[in-house]
């Protein structure tokens, strides 16, 4: 009896299994047989996107849908670690179409191939020429553009009431307004602050790695440490603890916008992230162009958001053209611009943009001459050699600045060779 | 077996069971052990197990994963064994934790061991096979300044061909063999695809590759979005026989270099690369690269330094406060504990990133308020750094010691002080003699496992120092602060390249081997204490 019952139990178990095979047959196998001419069997797009700019892609989506019967699935991601994600799960099949993204993760989605690139036709000579470069890697463009961002000067109006030529002005304007820091820039106490203090060093005619006809970088010639760097480190040196103290690295990001809206200092090197604190605080600003430091143009980094294409997409032609047909619209840019703020990559929407917010017109017209920051993934390497050299020349320790500076672009070359 | 001892049982106190097998005293109990629902419930759950399993070896064979679906069918048959069968019972409730513990930690530690013997990460990153593709994918250069042809795409059976409008004002036509030809409209028995069409067959319709002219140096056409269509040029050639990527212009051969990258003969490689077993290339990394030795060593001290000393912080001021806050005659203590444990509730990143604004060097809280504006370099000395970061973990974690401290000491029994009292021993030689050692019996092992987390206690080395200062003597980006999990963190995914999983996991592996000889050692040497009972 008892023997009989469990091999009924068994019997019965293994039914139960079975039916679940046939189950499972019967639904993997269901898509292969039609081949009719309707499209109810197109595959949705699928866009990693943040939760900020999702409202703006859904009327575009829609419009998408309407016209060509595909459905575009908005995914919502976490923005700190979606670069990691997409490059991990592209490869496993379970990755997006379409990644909303900053273009300096450009590089590592290349070395990883998990991007296609894109041809844009006409679409690309609407676009202004930086945040163009900065999709582009290798010769080839990757991405759709559509917000840039970059650091101007912020000046308190009420203090300072006339844009100055030189920065030798900004300081001597920001002494004379009598405030306890004539100019104020956020630096890391710990890593220091490449990025903000980028304007500077270009004032000099001093970048990281050399760049290509098109804009592109070119990673094998790093410059970091030539003429124009040392000429740098050595005016930074002037600059810090152990000359003027204008640059203070204890003053990071939070206490320098603290200051500032505390009407601390007339002048204030930041981005436009800053500028909703800077309003809310009543505080009368301009935003002007930095002045230059060492006579050259001083160019901020310019930071490009884009729409990539996944390499392994399975509706890649679909998504194509998603990208570059619907996302390039001034309509498309401009609903982009209203929730992120920040002004629009395609020259048509930033000039309607800029006609109602001189803020934007103002970052803007700095954005549009900037150098796109590095998209290639040895900019990696740069960052910490790079930031402790700047600390330490600001606080005037570890010898002399010229010194500093060439021992820390050997580092940075030595640690790209590996 | 089983079955014979039952019999044997039952044959030997016959009074006591009726032939059925039921008792005849007490409640009534079924045939089984759990009556004819648990039985049903039994089958079901078994039943969908194994339906599972079903599904599942039919999704992994489909896939060709043939170790994976061995060791399903392995688990699963055995599974229904153990249920099936009488009389195993203890195997029957240790499955599911033995289950648990293989798939949460046998696997885990077995998966990161085999990551560490490949070079997975960003730059090998999937199979050769999508290696192949994307660099023939990124190979593809549109000719520069070639205009862009309005195009219709067409279908015949399995050919697919496009009708071009050629900038010059006419029309041509051409297929995947055939070049383009002038010609007013496609073929007879071509049929137009409209945009469904194209969408449906998209694979082979991006895969269309018209040559321009008999000569394909002059590029061929394609269309990425099935309407307008651009001359490219491939820059590589990929020859399947010989396995190897040739550039079309430099004559330049790249082939496989056995470690996951097509090289040239200069070492030049394509990207992206793909992912392969390296051996032990990844464990030698930390021993042979002379950029991470000497601070290896450094970081391998502090980190065993960091975690001894918080510890020891921790459970000095923890103890100390639970000895104070338990004595009989403080009022208020409720209170007092109430703020004692408030540190616990925060998080260590927020906590982290706070401490490190109180400690900045001219604006912290620290040095102008308690220090009266004093310039203390709290966090950018090295030593000072360090001493920072013992004392802020210090201030995260006595409240878990105080918590634990309370607990023990309120369970130490009265008699025993009591009689030490009678016999005339002091405060101090109390708490020496007798709450002490009876304390560390409980204690121990929470202080070998708090020892074991800070070796690990990335957070909060992570948000308040960065592992900063900087060391001056190395590349890499490991500093005085950086303990071995923040300094692994920071080679494997921080510096240039991307991540790099299989160094990560091979050094993960290493500090797992530190840590659990280090409890080990603990443990057994523990175990002497409980004598004392």
């Amino acid at each position: 009896m008892k023997v009989n019952k469990k091999g009924a139990l068994a019997i019965s178990a293994f039914i139960a299994g079975g039916a679940l095979v046939l189950s499972g047959c019967a639904s993997g196998g269901g898509d292969n047989g039609d081949n009719g001419g309707d499209n109810e069997d197109t595959t949705p797009i699928t866009v990693w996107v943040d939760i900020e700019r999702k409202p703006a892609l859904e009327p575009i989506s829609e419009q998408f849908t309407e016209e060509t019967g595909i459905e575009v699935k908005l995914v919502t991601k976490d923005f700190a670690t979606v670069d990691q994600d997409f490059i991990s799960q592209v490869p496993t099949g379970k990755g997006p179409d379409v990644i909303v993204s900053p273009h300096d993760k450009l590089g590592a989605y290349y070395a990883a191939g998990v991007v296609a690139p894109l041809e844009l036709g006409d679409v690309a000579d609407g676009f202004s020429e930086s945040s163009l470069a900065a999709v582009t890697y290798d010769g080839k463009v990757y991405g759709v553009p559509y917000s840039v961002e970059n650091v101007a000067l912020v000046r308190n109006a009420d203090l300072v009431s006339e844009p100055a030529e030189t920065y030798d002005e900004v300081i001597a304007n920001g002494t004379a307004a009598g405030t306890e820091y004539p100019f104020l820039v956020g630096l890391s106490p710990e890593q220091g602050d490449p990025y903000h203090l980028y304007p500077f060093q270009t004032s000099f005619g001093s970048q990281v790695f050399a760049q290509n006809a098109d804009g592109s970088y070119d990673a094998s010639q790093l410059v970091l440490g030539d003429e124009q760097g040392i000429a740098f480190a050595d005016w930074l040196g002037t600059q810090g603890a152990a000359g003027t103290g204008v640059f203070n690295a204890n003053i990071d990001g939070d206490k320098a916008r603290e200051f500032f809206i505390a009407g601390q200092s007339p002048y204030y090197l930041t981005g436009p992230w800053n500028i909703p604190a800077i309003a809310e605080a009543g505080i009368n600003y301009a935003i002007d162009p930095l002045p230059s430091a060492g006579g050259q143009e001083a160019k901020p980094f310019v930071g490009v958001n884009a729409f990539f294409l996944s390499s392994k997409s399975t509706n890649a032609l679909a998504a194509t053209n998603y990208i570059v047909n619907y996302l390039s619209t001034e309509e498309a840019q401009l609903s982009l611009f209203e929730v992120g703020g920040r002004p629009p990559a395609l020259t048509a929407a930033y000039e309607t943009a800029a006609a109602d917010d001189p803020d934007v017109a103002a970052f803007g017209a700095i954005g549009q001459t900037g150098a796109p920051m590095p998209a290639i993934p040895e900019m990696g390497s740069v960052w910490s050699d790079w930031g402790n050299a700047e600390l330490q020349i600001i606080k005037g320790e570890g010898g002399e600045p010229a010194e500093i500076w060439t021992v820390a672009a050997q580092n940075v070359q030595s640690s790209i060779d590996g | 077996m089983a079955d014979v001892k039952t019999e044997a049982s039952s044959a030997s106190t016959p009074p006591k069971r009726r032939r059925g097998g039921q008792p005849e005293f007490g409640p009534k109990r079924p045939l089984t052990s759990g009556g004819i629902l648990a039985l049903v419930i039994k089958v079901v759950l078994l039943g969908i197990i194994d339906a599972l399993a079903v599904f599942g070896l039919y999704v992994l064979v489909g896939k060709g994963d043939w170790v994976a679906a061995a060791v399903l069918v392995a688990v699963v048959a055995l599974v229904n064994y153990i249920y099936l069968k009488p009389g195993v019972l203890p195997a029957k409730y240790l499955t599911p934790g033995l289950f648990f513990l293989a798939v949460f930690q046998v696997f885990v530690i077995f998966y990161t061991g085999y990551i560490s013997f490949t070079n997975y990460g960003d730059a090998h990153n999937s199979t050769k096979e999508d290696a192949i593709a994307q660099i023939v994918r990124t190979s593809q250069e549109r000719v520069p300044d070639s205009p862009s042809y309005a195009v219709e795409i067409y279908r015949q059976a399995d050919q697919y061909g496009m009708l071009v409008a050629e900038p010059g004002g006419g029309t041509a036509f051409g297929t995947n063999e055939q070049p383009l030809e002038d010609a007013t409209s496609a073929p007879d028995g071509w049929e137009r695809l409209d945009l469904n069409q194209v969408l449906r067959f998209q694979d082979e319709v991006l895969a269309l590759t018209v040559p321009v002219s008999d000569d394909i140096n002059d590029g061929t056409l394609r269309t990425p979005d099935g309407s307008t269509a651009f001359v490219f040029t491939s820059t590589l050639e990929y020859d399947e026989a010989a396995d190897t990527f040739t550039d079309t212009e430099s004559g330049v051969v790249y082939s496989d270099d056995g470690e996951g990258n097509f090289r040239a003969e200069d070492g030049q490689t394509l990207t992206p690369g793909w992912r392969v077993v390296v051996g032990w290339e990844n464990y030698a990394y930390a021993f042979t690269n002379d950029q991470i030795r000497d601070p290896l060593i450094r970081v391998t001290i502090w980190t065993f330094a960091f975690a001894f000393f918080s510890t020891l912080l921790c459970f000095a001021l923890g103890l100390f406060l639970a000895i104070v806050f338990n004595h009989p005659t403080l009022r208020g203590k409720k209170i007092y504990r109430i703020l004692v444990i408030l540190p616990y509730a925060f998080p260590t990143y927020l906590t982290g990133l706070v401490w490190a604004g109180m400690l900045n060097q001219e604006f912290g809280f620290i040095n102008e308020v308690l220090f009266g504006g004093a310039n203390i370099p709290w966090l950018s000395d090295p030593w000072l750094a360090r001493l920072s970061v013992l004392l802020v973990n210090m201030w995260l974690g006595y409240a878990y010691m105080f918590l634990v401290c309370t607990g023990a000491l309120q369970s130490l029994p009265d008699d025993v002080i009591e009689a030490a009292k009678m016999d005339g021993a002091g405060a101090w030689r109390i708490f020496r003699s007798i709450k002490l050692p009876l304390l560390f019996v409980a204690v121990a092992p929470l202080l070998i496992a708090t020892f074991a987390f800070n070796f690990n206690n990335f957070s909060v080395i992570f948000m308040l120092t960065g592992g900063n200062p900087r060391f001056p003597d190395t590349t890499m980006p490991i500093g005085a602060t950086d303990i071995m999990i923040t300094m692994v963190y920071k080679i494997a995914f921080g510096s240039g390249g991307g991540r790099d999983y299989g160094l990560a996991s091979a050094l993960s592996i290493l500090i797992f081997i530190i840590v659990a000889i280090i409890a080990a050692v603990s443990f057994r040497s523990t175990k002497s204490l409980e004598d004392l009972h």
